[in-house]
C-alpha cells in the first residue's frame, strides 16, 4: 500500500500465520478489500457502484456457466434449447432471467459508475490507468453483450448480428472481406453462432482479468472522493473493512431488490418481443434495434446523413461510433483542469448535466425509427457529444475559475458534522502496525 | 497534441453533423396505415390482479381450461402450440387421467415396430402437441399463402402481447374507414400492425359450448384463450411471482439489518 498509515496484516490464528508466511494470499485480500486499505472517509453512495459492478459481473459469470450447460449453439437448436431452459430445466427460467436482466443491470451500474467518474474527475492524474482500464472493460462488455444477445437466435439476434457485422463493410477496400471473415460466411449462420458462443464464454473471464488489473491500479493512489482533494493523512481515511464493507453490503441489498423486481415481476420489460420469434433470414423486422444499453451509440451510428469530405455517410457513422468510445481513453489529457470534483467547477458542472441529459436523448433517438424529427435531434445530440469531450472540455480548463477547495477531506467532513476529527485505526506518525479497530 | 488533434476531429464531426442537420431533405411521407392502427385495449384478467400489477396474481384454472378448449376447438385448426407437451396441461388443473385422455385424442407419428414403416400412434402425456400442418409449404397452401404463427410464445413475442391478443380477437367487425382498401383475402382489423390481417374472424358468439356452462361470447372466448396463451408463454408465471415475493421480503429484512449494521459500524465516528 502506498499509504504509510495503512494497517499491516498481522494474522492472529496460527493457521493464517502459517499460510501467510508461505503464500501471502491472506495479506493480499487484507490489503485490497480488508482493513489494510485506507479509503477517503467522505466517499458517498455513488462510490458503491464499483463493488456492485464486480458483483454484477460475478452474477453474469455464474448464471452464464449454468446456462451453457443446457444451451446448444447451433442454428437449428439454439432457440429450442433456450425454451428448454425456460420450461424444462429446474429453475431454468430464474437462471435465464437473471442472466438476461443481469446484463442490463450490469450496464446500469457501469453507466452510473462512469458518470460518477466524470463528475468527480476520477480519470485525472494519477488515476489515468484506472480510467483507461475501465474504458477497456466497457468495450469488452459491449462486445460480450452483443454476442450474448445473438445466442438465442431470435429475430433480433439474427438481424442485430446482420446490422452490426455489416458495419465493418463500410471500411474501404477490405471492409467486405473483413465482414465475411468475422461472420464466417455471407450472412449470419451456424459459423456465426458457434464463434459468438465461444467468444461470449471467454470474454467475461478476460473482463475479470482486466478488473483485477484495474483494482490493482486503483490501489496505488486509492479512490478519489467528492471533494477531489487528495488524501493528506490518516484523519482523511477509514479502513475499507469494516466501514466500507458494511456500507457496500447495505447498497448491495438495495441493488438486489431492484434487480429482483425486474427478474421476478417484469423479466421481459427491458428486452424486445421480437426475440421470442425464431430467427428468420427471409423476414426482416420492421425496426431493428439493439438492446437499450447500446442505443446511444446506435444513434451516433445513424446520425450521419451526408457524404462529407468525400467520405460516405455510412463510414462516418461507423468512425463516429467507434470514436465516441475510444475518445474516452484520451479524457485524462483532454481535461487539463487541476480541480477534480465538479462540485468546485461551476462551469463544467453545467456542461456535465447537459451531457447527462444528452445521453438519454441519444438513447431515445436510437430507439426511434430513422425519420424526422428523430434524425435531426440525433444529429444535434451527437454533435454535442463530440463537442463536449473534444472541444468544450479542453477549453473549459482555460476559461473556468474554480471555487475554493476545502483544505482537507477531514475538514470538509467535520465542518458538515460540526465536530472535531477522530482518527480511527491508525497511528498518525509512521508506518507502525496498528490494531484493526 | 492530444488536445489539438481532438479539437480538429471534434470540429470535423460537429461540422459533418450540423451540415447534415441543416441540409433540407425530402419530407417523409406519412404512412396512412399508422393513423388507422390502434393500440391494444386493456384485457382484465384474473392473474394480473388489482391495477394489473400481478405481484400476487395467480391463474384462474377454470379460465385456463376454457381457454384450452377454445384453442383446441378453434385456433388449433391452423395454429400450432409446439412447445407445450400434454403433460404440461396438468398445470391447468386437469387430473393425470384427464391429461392422458386429452393426449390419447391426438395422434403422433411413430415407426411401426414390426415393419419399420412410418405409422401413427395415440399420443402420450410426454408427447408435444402435434402441429396442424406438417410443414410451412402445406400451411401456406391451406391459408391463402399466409403462415399461421405458432402460439407457444405469442404473448411474449408481441408488444403488450396479452392486451394485443385480446384486442385483436375482439377487433373484427369494425367498419372499414372510407378511403382504405382492404386487399382481397385479408380482413380489416385496426389492432393488427398493418390493419389488414390474413386471419379471418376466428370467433363468433356461441361457436363452442363450454364444458362448465359459461356463455361463449366473443368477449369471453377472447379473454379465456388469451389467459391460456399467457400461460403457454409463461408457464412459470405463478412460481416466479411467489418466489419473487419471498425474495423481496427476505431482501427487505436483510436491507434493514444491513443498514442498522452499517449505522452501528459508523456510529463511533459521529
Amino acid at each position: 500500500m502506498s499509504f504509510p498509515w495503512a494497517n499491516q496484516y498481522q494474522p492472529k490464528s496460527p493457521l493464517m500465520q502459517w499460510v501467510d508466511s508461505r503464500l501471502p494470499l491472506p495479506r493480499l485480500v487484507y490489503n485490497s478489500v480488508g482493513a489494510g486499505y485506507p479509503v477517503p472517509r467522505n466517499i458517498n453512495y455513488l462510490y458503491n457502484f464499483g463493488v456492485l459492478a464486480g458483483i454484477a459481473l460475478m452474477i453474469q459469470i455464474i448464471t452464464g456457466i449454468v446456462l451453457a450447460m443446457h444451451y446448444s449453439a447451433h442454428i437449428t437448436t439454439a432457440f429450442d434449447s433456450v425454451e428448454h431452459i425456460m420450461r424444462n430445466v429446474n429453475s431454468g427460467w430464474l437462471i435465464r432471467y437473471m442472466h438476461m436482466n443481469g446484463a442490463s443491470f450490469f450496464f446500469i451500474v457501469i453507466y452510473i459508475h462512469i458518470f460518477r467518474g466524470l463528475y468527480y474527475g476520477s480519470y485525472k492524474a494519477p488515476r489515468e490507468m484506472v480510467w483507461m482500464l475501465g474504458v477497456l472493460i466497457l468495450l469488452l462488455m459491449m462486445a460480450t453483450a452483443f454476442m450474448g444477445y445473438v445466442l438465442p437466435w431470435g429475430q433480433m439476434s439474427f438481424w442485430g448480428a446482420q446490422v452490426i457485422t455489416s458495419l465493418f463493410s463500410a471500411i474501404p477496400l477490405v471492409g467486405e472481406s473483413i465482414r465475411i471473415w468475422l461472420v464466417g460466411g455471407f450472412a449470419p449462420d451456424n459459423a456465426t453462432i458457434t464463434r459468438f458462443f465461444s467468444l461470449h464464454y471467454v470474454l467475461p473471464f478476460v473482463i475479470l482479468g482486466v478488473v483485477i488489473l484495474k483494482i490493482w491500479a486503483l490501489h496505488i493512489p486509492g479512490s478519489t472522493n467528492p471533494t477531489g482533494v487528495d488524501v493528506q493523512g490518516p484523519q482523511d481515511t477509514l479502513p475499507f473493512h469494516p466501514y466500507f464493507t458494511a456500507k457496500d453490503f447495505f447498497s448491495l441489498t438495495i441493488y438486489l431488490m431492484l434487480f429482483s423486481a425486474f427478474v421476478f415481476f417484469m423479466p421481459n420489460a427491458l428486452g424486445h418481443p421480437d426475440n421470442y420469434i425464431p430467427a428468420n433470414p427471409l423476414s426482416t423486422p420492421a425496426h431493428i434495434v439493439p438492446e437499450w444499453y447500446l442505443l446511444p451509440f446506435y444513434a451516433i451510428l445513424r446520425a450521419f446523413t451526408i457524404d462529407f469530405l468525400w467520405i460516405p455517410a455510412k463510414l462516418w457513422g461507423v468512425i463516429a461510433m467507434f470514436a465516441s468510445i475510444l475518445l474516452l481513453f484520451f479524457l485524462p489529457w483532454l481535461d487539463t483542469s487541476r480541480v477534480k470534483s465538479a462540485t468546485y467547477r461551476p462551469l463544467y458542472k453545467k456542461f456535465y448535466w447537459v451531457l447527462f441529459v444528452n445521453m438519454f436523448l441519444l438513447g431515445y433517438v436510437g430507439a426511434m425509427p430513422a425519420e424526422e424529427p428523430y434524425v435531426r435531434i440525433g444529429q444535434i445530440a451527437t454533435a454535442y457529444y463530440f463537442a463536449h469531450f473534444l472541444i468544450i472540455m479542453p477549453l473549459l480548463s482555460f476559461i473556468e475559475k474554480p471555487l475554493p477547495l476545502p483544505n482537507s477531506i477531514a475538514e470538509s467532513v467535520f465542518a458538515k458534522a460540526g465536530k472535531k476529527p477522530v482518527t480511527v485505526g491508525a497511528v498518525p506518525s509512521a508506518a507502525q502496525p496498528a490494531p484493526a479497530e | 497534441m492530444v488536445r489539438l488533434f481532438g479539437f480538429g476531429a471534434g470540429l470535423i464531426f460537429v461540422l459533418a453533423l450540423l451540415i447534415g442537420a441543416v441540409i433540407p431533405r425530402e419530407a417523409s411521407v406519412e404512412d396512412p396505415v399508422k393513423k388507422l392502427h390502434l393500440y391494444p385495449r386493456e384485457a382484465n384478467l384474473a392473474h394480473d390482479g388489482p391495477f394489473g400489477l400481478g405481484v400476487f396474481g395467480t391463474f384462474d384454472r377454470a379460465q385456463l381450461q376454457r381457454g384450452y378448449q377454445v384453442h383446441k376447438e378453434v385456433c388449433s385448426a391452423c395454429h400450432g402450440l409446439e412447445r407445450i407437451a400434454f403433460r404440461n396441461l396438468g398445470d391447468l388443473g386437469f387430473t393425470d387421467a384427464e391429461v392422458k385422455a386429452l393426449a390419447r385424442a391426438s395422434e403422433v407419428p411413430t415407426i411401426n415396430p414390426q415393419t419399420g414403416e412410418p405409422a401413427m400412434r395415440p399420443a402420450l402425456p410426454s408427447d408435444y402437441i402435434p402441429p396442424p400442418f406438417p410443414n410451412e409449404t402445406v400451411a401456406r397452401l391451406a391459408n391463402n399463402n399466409a403462415l399461421p404463427p405458432d402460439l407457444s410464445l405469442i404473448v411474449k413475442a408481441r408488444p403488450d402481447g396479452q392486451n394485443y391478443l385480446y384486442s385483436l380477437l375482439t377487433g373484427y367487425d369494425k367498419p372499414v374507414p372510407a378511403g382504405h382498401d382492404v386487399p382481397v383475402g385479408l380482413t380489416y382489423n385496426p389492432y393488427f400492425q398493418s390493419v389488414n390481417i390474413a386471419m379471418m374472424k376466428p370467433l363468433n358468439d356461441g361457436q363452442i359450448t363450454y364444458a362448465d356452462g359459461t356463455e361463449a361470447t366473443v368477449e369471453q372466448m377472447s379473454l379465456d384463450v388469451t389467459a391460456f396463451l399467457r400461460w403457454a408463454s409463461e408457464p412459470e408465471l405463478e412460481i416466479r411471482r411467489q418466489t419473487g415475493v419471498a425474495t423481496m421480503i427476505f431482501l427487505f429484512i436483510l436491507s434493514i439489518l444491513s443498514f442498522l449494521t452499517y449505522r452501528k459500524v459508523w456510529a463511533n465516528l459521529k
